[in-house]
C-alpha cells in the first residue's frame, strides 16, 4: 500500500544519505523524495512516498526514528491530508496543436510560463495522479520534457508537524 | 587559551576518562598522536592493523562497561577498521572510533589517502560526525562518547580533517550534551508491564529468552532474581551467554542454530514467551513462518522499537532500558502477589526433563583423535569456569558456546552479529588490558586465527598473558560442515592446506607454543598453559577433522527441526 511518510530532520550535511542509504540498505522502496529547509533554518522537511505492506512501513517509521538526525516522523496517510505535487512540462506548440496545447493547459489549470515561437512551456500543480492525467490527456509526441518534484504532503485540519 | 584540535582531541579522551586507546598512526593523525605522545593519562596501544584496533577497543568495552576507543589514519586506515566497526554495531558495542582525514582544502580531490570515510561507515556505526571545523570539536567528541553508551548502545565515528587537528580555538569540554533529536527512551510503559504481568500469571507453559541487551544494559542480577522469583526455564542467545547463570538449573543452555534440543523444544512450545534484549534473529528461531505456527503469547523488552515485531510479531511490546523495566515488572508481581501455576509449571517441567534426556550434547568420550568439544569441557574446569573467554567465528565458537558454562556476564566475548573471522585474538587483546591479572583464553581455529594473526606481536610488545586455544582440524570447520551436509561432501576450498607450524609460529612471535595431538595430553598442556600467568602461550590442537556441530538447524527451516549427532 501507498504511503506518504514527513520527517523533520536537523538541516545538516549528509542527513538525506542517511535516509536515501536506509531505504536502499533494507530494501525499502522509495517512489518520490523532496527535501527542504523549514522557516526554521537549522531543520528540514521530507516527504517521502513509499509502499509496501504494513510491517514493512512500521519498521520503515521505526528506523527512521531511529536515525539520530531524524526529530519526528509521521505517516501522513494514517489520516486526511493534502499531497501537491509540482512538475514543468515543455511541450510542442505548433501549427493547430498551439490552441489545442492551451486549452489542456486551462482545463488542468496549468498555467504558461515560457513560450517561443514552436513550445509552450507549462507549469501544474496537484496530486500526482492529475499530474499523470495530464501527461495521458495529451499527445504523447507532443512531450519534449517533464521534469517533477515529488510530493509534499501536510495533515489537514489543526493537526500539525512541528518541533 | 586556545588550543589546537589535537590538544583538544587529547583533552577530551582524558575528560572522557580513556584509559586506552587502540590504534595505528599515518599522515592524517601525526597531530593528535604527537599530542598522545606529550602526555601519560591516555595510553595508546599499538595494533598492527587498524582491523585489530577496532576489535580490540571492541573486546575491551564488552569485558568492562566502559566505552572502546579506537584511533586511525585516513583512507586505508578507515577501511581496514571498517570490519571491526561493522562487527561491533551488529553486536551493539558503545565504541568511539577517531580517524584522521586529508586536509578540509584537499577532501574531493581524490587526495593521497583519501576516502569518503563518513560514506563508508554510514551503514555500520550509530552515527558519524565529520568535523570540519576545530570549534566543534569538543562537542561533537562529547556528543559521540553519548551516542555510544545510551539508548541502544553502538560504534559512533568523529572523522577529522588533519588541518582541524593543527587549527585552534578556545577549549572548553561540555558537560552535558542535549539533542532535540536524540531521546532514548529509558523506563518501559507501566500499562504495558501491567499487561506483561498477568501473562506471566497465566502463563502454563512459560519461557524466558534473553539476549545481549541483558548484558549491555548490566540486567543480570535482575534477572536471576526474576526467573527465580518465576521458577520459569531461561534460555540465552549466543550474544546472551553469562545473562543467566548457565549452572543454575532453571538454565536450559544457548537455543537456535546450534542450541540445545531441550532449550529449543521449549521455545517452540511455550505457552507465554518472555524476551528480554533479544532479537528474534534467523539463527535463533530459524524460519519464522514455522515459528508461528505454535500459537503462544510474546513479550518483548527491548530499547530499540525496531528490534520488535521485526521478524516475529509480539503482543505485549515493551520499550525501555532492560535493567529498568526488570525492576518494575518484579514491583508489579509482588505488589500483585504472583504466585505461578504450580500444577500446569511442574508438568512443564518434567516435559523439558524429558527433552533433557536426549543428551543432545554428548559425544565421544573414548575417541583416540582430540574432540573439540573435550578440549572445551577440560578448558572449564581447569579456569573454573571464572575465564573471559573470546572466540572466532566458526565451529569452535558453537562449541565454546555449548560447553563454557557462562556464569557471570561479559566473560564470554563473540562476535555474534556479523561473525567476523579474525575476532578473537584482538579482542582478548582489549580483555586482556580492561581486566588486567584476569584469565583470559581465546578459542579459535587455524582458519580464524590467521585472518589476524599479526597481533601475536601487539602481545609480545605489551607482555599479553592470553590463552590461545586452537582447534586445529585443518578444516574451515563449519563450511566443511555444510558442505557434507547440504553439497553432497564436495570440500569445496575448506581445506587449510600449507598451515604453519604454530608452535614456531608463536616462538617467533617471543611466546611459547605447545602441539597437543593425544587425547591423553590435553589436560596436562591447558593446565602448563595457565600455569603460566605472565606469558602467551598457544596451544595447537590437532582435532578430529570429522567433527560436527550439534543439534543443527539447517538455515531457512525451523526451530525443533534439529539435525542430532545420532541421526546421522
Amino acid at each position: 500500500m501507498r504511503h506518504i511518510i514527513s520527517i523533520v530532520l536537523e538541516n545538516e550535511p549528509g542527513a538525506l544519505s542517511r535516509v536515501a542509504g536506509l531505504f536502499s540498505a533494507r530494501g525499502y522502496n522509495i517512489e518520490t523524495l523532496t527535501v527542504a529547509p523549514t522557516e526554521d533554518a537549522s531543520l528540514s522537511r521530507m516527504t517521502i512516498v513509499t509502499s509496501g505492506s504494513d510491517d514493512v512501513v512500521e519498521q520503515i517509521t521505526k528506523q527512521l526514528n531511529k536515525l539520530v538526525e531524524v526529530v519526528k516522523v509521521v505517516d501522513l496517510s494514517e489520516a486526511a491530508h493534502i499531497e501537491r505535487e509540482l512538475m514543468l512540462i515543455k511541450v510542442r506548440a505548433t501549427g493547430k496543436e498551439r490552441e489545442e496545447m492551451k486549452r489542456m493547459s486551462d482545463i488542468f489549470r496549468g498555467r504558461i510560463i515560457d513560450v517561443t515561437e514552436s513550445t509552450y512551456t507549462i507549469e501544474l500543480t496537484g496530486t500526482g495522479a492529475k499530474l499523470d492525467a495530464f501527461i495521458q490527456a495529451i499527445e504523447p509526441s507532443a512531450i519534449l520534457e517533464t521534469v517533477r518534484t515529488g510530493a509534499s504532503g501536510i495533515a489537514r485540519g489543526e493537526r500539525i508537524l512541528k518541533v | 587559551m586556545e588550543l589546537t584540535g589535537a590538544e583538544i582531541v587529547v583533552k577530551c579522551l582524558q575528560a572522557e576518562g580513556v584509559e586506552y586507546v587502540f590504534g595505528y598512526p599515518g599522515g592524517a593523525v601525526l597531530f593528535i598522536y604527537d599530542e598522545l605522545f606529550k602526555q601519560d593519562k591516555v595510553k595508546h596501544i599499538l595494533v598492527r592493523h587498524e582491523q585489530g584496533a577496532t576489535h580490540a577497543a571492541d573486546g575491551y568495552s564488552r569485558s568492562s562497561d566502559k566505552v572502546g576507543v579506537a584511533l586511525v589514519t585516513s583512507g586505508p586506515g578507515v577501511t581496514n577498521a571498517v570490519t571491526g566497526i561493522a562487527t561491533a554495531y551488529m553486536d551493539s558495542i558503545p565504541m568511539v572510533i577517531i580517524t584522521g582525514q586529508v586536509p578540509t582544502h584537499a577532501i574531493g580531490l581524490d587526495a593521497f589517502q583519501e576516502c569518503d570515510t563518513v560514506g563508508i561507515t554510514r551503514p555500520c556505526v550509530k552515527h558519524n560526525f565529520l568535523v570540519k571545523d576545530v570549534k566543534d570539536l569538543a562537542l561533537t567528541v562529547k556528543k559521540a562518547f553519548y551516542l555510544a553508551k545510551t539508548g541502544r548502545p553502538g560504534p559512533v565515528l568523529v572523522d577529522i580533517p588533519k588541518d582541524v587537528t593543527s587549527a585552534k580555538c578556545p577549549f572548553e569540554y561540555p558537560e552535558t550534551v542535549v539533542m532535540r533529536s536524540y531521546n532514548p527512551v529509558v523506563k518501559g510503559h507501566p500499562g504495558q508491564i501491567k499487561k506483561a504481568v498477568q501473562l506471566l500469571a497465566e502463563a502454563k507453559r512459560p519461557m524466558v529468552y534473553t539476549g545481549g541487551g541483558v548484558i549491555l544494559s548490566g540486567a543480570a542480577k535482575q534477572l536471576a532474581k526474576l526467573v527465580k522469583m518465576l521458577g520459569f526455564p531461561c534460555t540465552n542467545t549466543l550474544m546472551g551467554l553469562g545473562g543467566y547463570p548457565a549452572t543454575d538449573p532453571l538454565f536450559l543452555g544457548m537455543l537456535g542454530m546450534h542450541g540445545t534440543y531441550e532449550a529449543n523444544m521449549a521455545m517452540q512450545n511455550c505457552d507465554v514467551l518472555l524476551a528480554v534484549g533479544a532479537r528474534f534473529d534467523d539463527r535463533v528461531i530459524g524460519n519464522p513462518q514455522h515459528f508461528a505456527q505454535v500459537q503462544r503469547k510474546i513479550i518483548h523488552i527491548d530499547i530499540d522499537p525496531s528490534s520488535i515485531s521485526k521478524r516475529v510479531k509480539v503482543d505485549v511490546p515493551i520499550v525501555g532500558n532492560v535493567s529498568d523495566v526488570l525492576e518494575e515488572l518484579m514491583r508489579q508481581l509482588e505488589a500483585a502477589g504472583y504466585k505461578p501455576d504450580q500444577k500446569a509449571l511442574s508438568a512443564w517441567w518434567s516435559q523439558i526433563g524429558l527433552w533433557k534426556s536426549k543428551d543432545c550434547l554428548k559425544y565421544d568420550k573414548k575417541s583416540k583423535i582430540i574432540k573439540p568439544q573435550f578440549v572445551l569441557e577440560r578448558l572449564y574446569e581447569i579456569t573454573r569456569g571464572e575465564a573471559f573467554v573470546t572466540s572466532d567465528v566458526g565451529q569452535h565458537q558453537m562449541w565454546a558456546a555449548q560447553f563454557y558454562k557462562f556464569d557471570k556476564p561479559r566473560r564470554w566475548i563473540n562476535s555474534g552479529g556479523l561473525g567476523t573471522m579474525g575476532f578473537g585474538l584482538p579482542a582478548a587483546m582489549g580483555v586482556q588490558f580492561a581486566n588486567p591479572g584476569a584469565t583470559v583464553a581465546c578459542v579459535t581455529g587455524e582458519a580464524s586465527i590467521q585472518m589476524c594473526i599479526q597481533e601475536l606481536s601487539t602481545c609480545k610488545q605489551y607482555r599479553l598473558p592470553i590463552k590461545i586455544v586452537n582447534l586445529n582440524n585443518k578444516y574451515m570447520g563449519m563450511v566443511r560442515q555444510w558442505q557434507q551436509f547440504f553439497h553432497g561432501n564436495r570440500y569445496s576450498e575448506s581445506y587449510m592446506d600449507a598451515l604453519p607450524d604454530f608452535v614456531k609460529l608463536a616462538e617467533s612471535y617471543g611466546h611459547r607454543g605447545i602441539l597437543v595431538e593425544n587425547p591423553a595430553d590435553v589436560e596436562s598442556a591447558l593446565r602448563e598453559a595457565f600455569k603460566r600467568k605472565d606469558e602467551l602461550v598457544f596451544l595447537d590442537f590437532i582435532t578430529d577433522q570429522t567433527e560436527n556441530v550439534y543439534p543443527m538447524v539447517q538455515g531457512g527451516k525451523g526451530l525443533t527441526e534439529m539435525i542430532l549427532a545420532e541421526e546421522l
